[in-house]
Order: C-alpha cells, then sequence, then structure tokens
C-alpha cells in the first residue's frame, strides 16, 4: 500500500460549531481522522455525539468551522457524486420510478464527458445499462419499474445504495442505512452490502449505532465521545477475515472480543449522556 | 395484523397506513391486496373468509353512502316548502321551481337580444371569464410563486405586498379595473384574476420552501444542473402545493364573479340572478343558485381529482 492509498480520506483538526438560538454549539472538536482506499470505516457513539455531522462533512454537504477534509488529496469544497451518500431515510425521489430514480444519478455522471478523467459521454443505452446492472447488483430489477410508495422499506434502502454505487463512487457514505429496518431485513441487506462492497472494493464511511453492525462490517471502528464537543474516544482495528460470516462469527472469541470492547467504550466510559449534555 | 377485524372504512385506511409504515417488510402486492380488500369489506372479519372467497356484498356500506345524503337533501327541501308555505309562496315551494327549471333547461342555449339568453349561455359566459382571469392569475402567480419560495431575497421584499394586498375584497379592485380597462367584461376578469392569483402565489412559494432538505441534499451529491433540481425535484415536490392553491383560486373566483358581474352587468350567471330580481322572478333566482352551486361543485370535485393524482408518499423521518 503507498502513501496516497493509505490516505484516501484525510481529517486535519476538524471542528463543528453550530450557531443556535441559545448561542454557539460546538458538535466536534479536534478531529483526526484518514481512511484508506478500500477500507470500510464506521462511526459510532451515542445519538447526538455528531456521527452525522461527521459525515456530512465528508460528504461535503456542510462545511467545517475549523480544519481541513481531503478526498484523493484535494480538499473537500462540497457534495459531489464521487462520494456518494446513502441517506438514513433513504430520500429516493417518489414520483420517480426505482429505475429512473438510479438513472438520475448515471446520468449526471456518465451522460456528460468527464473532465477529469477523459472519459467520453455515454449514449442512452450504456446509461440504461448501467443503471440495470445497479438494480441487478441489490436485487431489484423485477421493481425497477414500480414507485418508491410501492416498495417496502428494506427495498428502498436498497435502490439508494444502487443509486449511490452506480454512481461508481470514490467514497461511499452511509448515514445509519439500516436504522429503520427491522432485524431480519438489516441483516440480510448486511450481507448483502458485505458481498457488494468486496465485489466492488468500495471504500465506505458508516454511520451507525449498532455494534454487532460495526463489529461485522468494518475494518476500522471510529467510536466518538458524547457531546457536545465530541471527538474521536478510541479507534478499534478489527482484524477478522473476510469473507465474514455472521452465524460463524457469533461465538468467535475474537469477534466477541472487539463487541466487548466497543460496548465498554460506549456503556462504561462514555455511558453519562445526559449528564455531559 | 393482516388478520385485524376493522369496524369503519375510517379506520380500515388509517390501519393500513400504519400498516404501510411499520411493516415494510411486507410485500408490496400483498399490502396492496389486503388494502382493496378491507375498503371493499370493511366490517367482514378477514380471519374467517378465506382469501380466496368473494367478500360478501356490502349492504351497510351501500346504505351509509347513500342514505345520510339523501336524507340531508331532503331536508333542505322540506326546510325549503315549510319556508314557501308560511310566506305564502313569495318563496315559490321546490315543485313549483321545479317545473320551471324543467321548462328553462329544456332550452338552456337561446338568444333574445343581450339581456335575454338562456342558462346555458349565462353559465358558459361566466366561466369563461373565470378561465381567463384564473388563467392569467396562474401565469403570473405561479412563476412568481416559484421565485418568492426560491429566493429570500424575494420573498422578504413580496411578503409585505402580499400581507397587504391579499385582505382586500377583490370587489375592491373592480373600480380600478373599470377605470384602466374601460369595460365592464376586462374590468371583472381583472377582478377574477386579483383575487386567484394570492391562493396561488402563497401555495407555490410553501411549497417550494417546505421541499424536504433531504431532496435538496440529494441533487447537491448528485450534483444535478439547476434545469433538472427544477423538472426532477422541485416541480414535482411543489405540485401538491401548487394544485391547493389552484383549488382554493378556483374556488374564490367562482364566489366573486357571482358578485362582479351583479355589479358590471352584461351575460352572465351573476348578472342573470340580478336582472330576475328586478323582475322579481324569485324562481330563476333559487334555479341560479342551485346551477352555482353545482358548477363550484364539479370544479372542485375535477381540480381534486387531479391534486391526488399527482400526490406522492413524502420521505419520512
Amino acid at each position: 500500500m503507498n502513501q496516497h492509498s493509505s490516505k484516501f480520506i484525510e481529517i486535519q483538526n476538524v471542528a463543528q460549531t453550530f450557531k443556535t438560538k441559545k448561542g454557539f454549539f460546538p458538535a466536534l472538536r479536534d478531529i483526526n481522522l484518514t481512511v484508506a482506499k478500500g477500507e470500510f470505516v464506521t462511526l459510532i457513539g451515542h445519538s447526538g455525539c455528531g456521527k452525522s455531522t461527521l459525515l456530512n462533512l465528508i460528504a461535503g454537504l456542510t462545511m467545517p468551522s475549523d480544519g481541513t477534509l481531503l478526498c484523493a488529496n484535494r480538499e473537500i469544497g462540497g457534495p459531489g457524486p464521487e462520494r456518494a451518500v446513502v441517506f438514513q431515510n433513504h430520500s429516493l425521489l417518489p414520483w420517480l420510478t426505482c429505475f429512473e430514480n438510479v438513472y438520475l444519478g448515471v446520468e449526471r455522471v456518465f451522460g456528460a464527458a468527464s473532465k477529469s478523467t477523459g472519459a467520453p459521454s455515454e449514449n442512452k443505452a450504456q446509461l440504461k445499462e448501467r443503471t440495470d446492472a445497479a438494480l441487478a447488483m441489490v436485487g431489484l430489477t423485477a421493481a425497477a419499474q414500480k414507485r418508491p410508495g410501492e416498495i417496502s422499506g428494506g427495498m428502498k434502502q436498497r435502490v439508494g445504495i444502487a443509486r449511490a454505487l452506480a454512481m461508481e463512487p470514490k467514497v461511499l457514505l452511509m448515514d445509519e442505512p439500516f436504522g429503520a429496518l427491522d432485524a431480519l431485513t438489516r441483516a440480510k441487506l448486511q450481507d448483502e452490502l458485505l458481498e457488494i462492497v468486496a465485489r466492488t472494493h468500495s471504500t465506505v464511511v458508516m454511520v451507525t449505532h449498532d455494534v454487532d453492525e460495526a463489529v461485522l462490517l468494518s475494518d476500522k471502528i471510529v467510536m466518538l465521545t458524547n457531546g457536545p464537543a465530541a471527538t474521536i474516544g478510541e479507534v478499534l482495528s478489527v482484524d477478522l477475515a473476510r469473507p465474514r460470516n455472521r452465524v460463524a462469527l457469533a461465538d468467535s472469541a475474537l469477534y466477541l472480543g472487539y463487541r466487548k470492547a466497543v460496548i465498554d467504550f460506549l456503556y462504561t466510559r462514555q455511558a453519562h449522556v445526559e449528564k455531559a449534555a | 395484523m393482516v388478520s385485524a377485524v376493522f369496524h369503519s372504512p375510517l379506520a380500515a385506511a388509517s390501519e393500513s397506513i400504519a400498516m404501510k409504515k411499520e411493516a415494510q417488510h411486507v410485500d408490496s402486492a400483498r399490502a396492496m391486496g389486503t388494502k382493496d380488500h378491507q375498503t371493499l369489506a370493511p366490517s367482514v372479519a378477514n380471519t374467517k373468509t378465506p382469501a380466496a372467497a368473494r367478500p360478501p356484498r356490502d349492504w351497510r356500506g351501500l346504505v351509509m353512502a347513500v342514505l345520510p345524503p339523501l336524507l340531508g337533501l331532503g331536508l333542505l327541501v322540506g326546510i325549503w316548502a315549510i319556508v314557501s308555505i308560511s310566506t305564502a309562496s313569495s318563496i315559490p315551494s321546490p315543485w313549483e321551481t321545479w317545473k320551471q327549471a324543467v321548462v328553462l333547461f329544456s332550452d338552456p342555449f337561446y338568444r333574445k337580444g343581450p339581456n335575454d339568453q338562456g342558462v346555458g349561455w349565462n353559465v358558459l359566459m361566466s366561466l369563461e371569464r373565470v378561465a381567463i382571469g384564473f388563467g392569467l392569475a396562474a401565469a403570473v402567480g405561479i412563476p412568481a410563486g416559484f421565485a418568492i419560495g426560491r429566493f429570500e431575497f424575494l420573498g422578504r421584499m413580496f411578503n409585505p405586498l402580499i400581507s397587504l394586498l391579499r385582505p382586500v375584497s377583490p370587489l375592491a379592485w373592480l373600480p380600478i379595473g373599470l377605470m384602466v380597462f374601460k369595460g365592464a367584461n376586462p374590468a371583472a376578469i381583472w377582478t377574477i384574476f386579483i383575487c386567484s392569483i394570492w391562493p396561488m402565489v402563497i401555495n407555490t412559494a410553501v411549497g417550494v420552501q417546505r421541499v424536504p432538505q433531504d431532496y435538496m441534499n440529494v441533487a447537491r451529491v448528485l450534483n444535478l444542473s439547476e434545469w433538472k433540481i427544477v423538472t426532477k425535484i422541485l416541480f414535482p415536490a411543489v405540485l401538491p402545493y401548487m394544485l391547493t392553491g389552484v383549488r382554493l383560486a378556483v374556488g374564490t373566483a367562482w364566489l366573486v364573479i357571482v358578485a362582479a358581474e351583479m355589479l358590471t352587468g352584461g351575460v352572465g350567471i351573476g348578472f342573470w340572478v340580478w336582472d330576475e330580481w328586478n323582475n322579481l322572478n324569485v324562481k330563476n333566482i333559487i334555479i341560479a343558485i342551485f346551477v352555482i352551486g353545482i358548477v363550484g361543485l364539479a370544479l372542485e370535485y375535477v381540480l381534486i381529482k387531479i391534486a391526488t393524482a399527482f400526490t406522492f408518499e413524502e420521505v419520512k423521518n
């Protein structure tokens, strides 16, 4: 691994302060983090600790009050399709079919000639092929012509993932993508995500509040302290062999050790949410 | 949850919405199927009926749909008849009015000079004025609403003006219209324009401001062009609000046209009411009231149908 790929996303001394009616609210402080290419990183912490704030900063949806964020050695100046976001509430456009929702992003990224890579613009058939491939990847070929209102929550979230992946992003940012789903659907989508990430070698930053999800999916778990003025409390490297199998891991000592470490951080050292807030 | 017993169509509807929200793993076809089933046979316990069996004919639902409205109409006609008798027929009886209506509607499109035309012509003339005034208001009001909603500067600039002018009765603008346009017909159209522009501006602006931030974030992450943002996100998201504005505007326009035509004269349902009052033909006035009501109802119904066709499930937080 060379220098470039080991520091694909660099977050340097980032702080974020929000202006509220009651004055300034410091959400994040002293955030320093690097994410390597192809790494799967999860951000975990109690609610209100600024996990989503940090993700929005990487996405470029908000700008930090202090510090710098780099992606592939370039400063993040705003949102863009190379850092695709899977939103917590899927955020599909309800008046478009699943196909059209995915196509919207594909068309934007591949429909025009790319200045940065010099790739020529693709024709309609190629764009359609990409969209179909993305929907096939998440197993939704049959639902392509349905509107979001006609499919289940798990399927909507899969369309959201397809929309993000179809743009071939450098980084996939996921904000509690499975938070609104029931446990069984969530497990199924986690397995699918693991498979897709293994196939596409995507770099992923994912916000979660689920300890098992974090350990099962991550190469690195970033644990945030309680807000306000949250910062990174601990970074845990998860050295479990891939492909990972949730049933086999359920009684693996290593897995349980990682799980214990995260729980210990969340519920022993960062337990007093109310007191801190 | 699917086998729950529902007691009324209303409860069934809300339950099925809740079901859709919570049990999102239930596959859509099945959810849709149960929903249809519930609305067809709301009082049937699904636990006892096998899914394949045809639901029994829902007599109770049919009775509930037909009987109360008929009773309501009956009550109106009854009170009308009592009033008619107690005023010694200076208010004509329902039966007399009905006979007159049959005569009137057997030839709705006759023309005997400018002041004596069939009821059909009067309604059509009023509808034409409403259509022109309303159309102009939509052409100006909807883009204005978009601009005011999208750009805060414009919003702050025009909100005081709108707040000041909106409460003014549209009829107060009639003299200005008569003065500027030097004619009764354009003045009436002007009045309709004024009264129907406000709901459309305000609702469109509110709709633009309430486009969920999530959709705008999607637009930013996908880096969509302004044209795509307007056509794929803003316009569809605002459409339900806009159609509400349109519906309110048409309702108000139809209220105002009658009053405006009473003042301006010419051909139109409002003028007709006034003319029949001068002729002391109360039967025709009552018929006119029903005609105005039915046309208003029809306009409202059509616009509600259009609005529901364009309303989509929002993002849930």
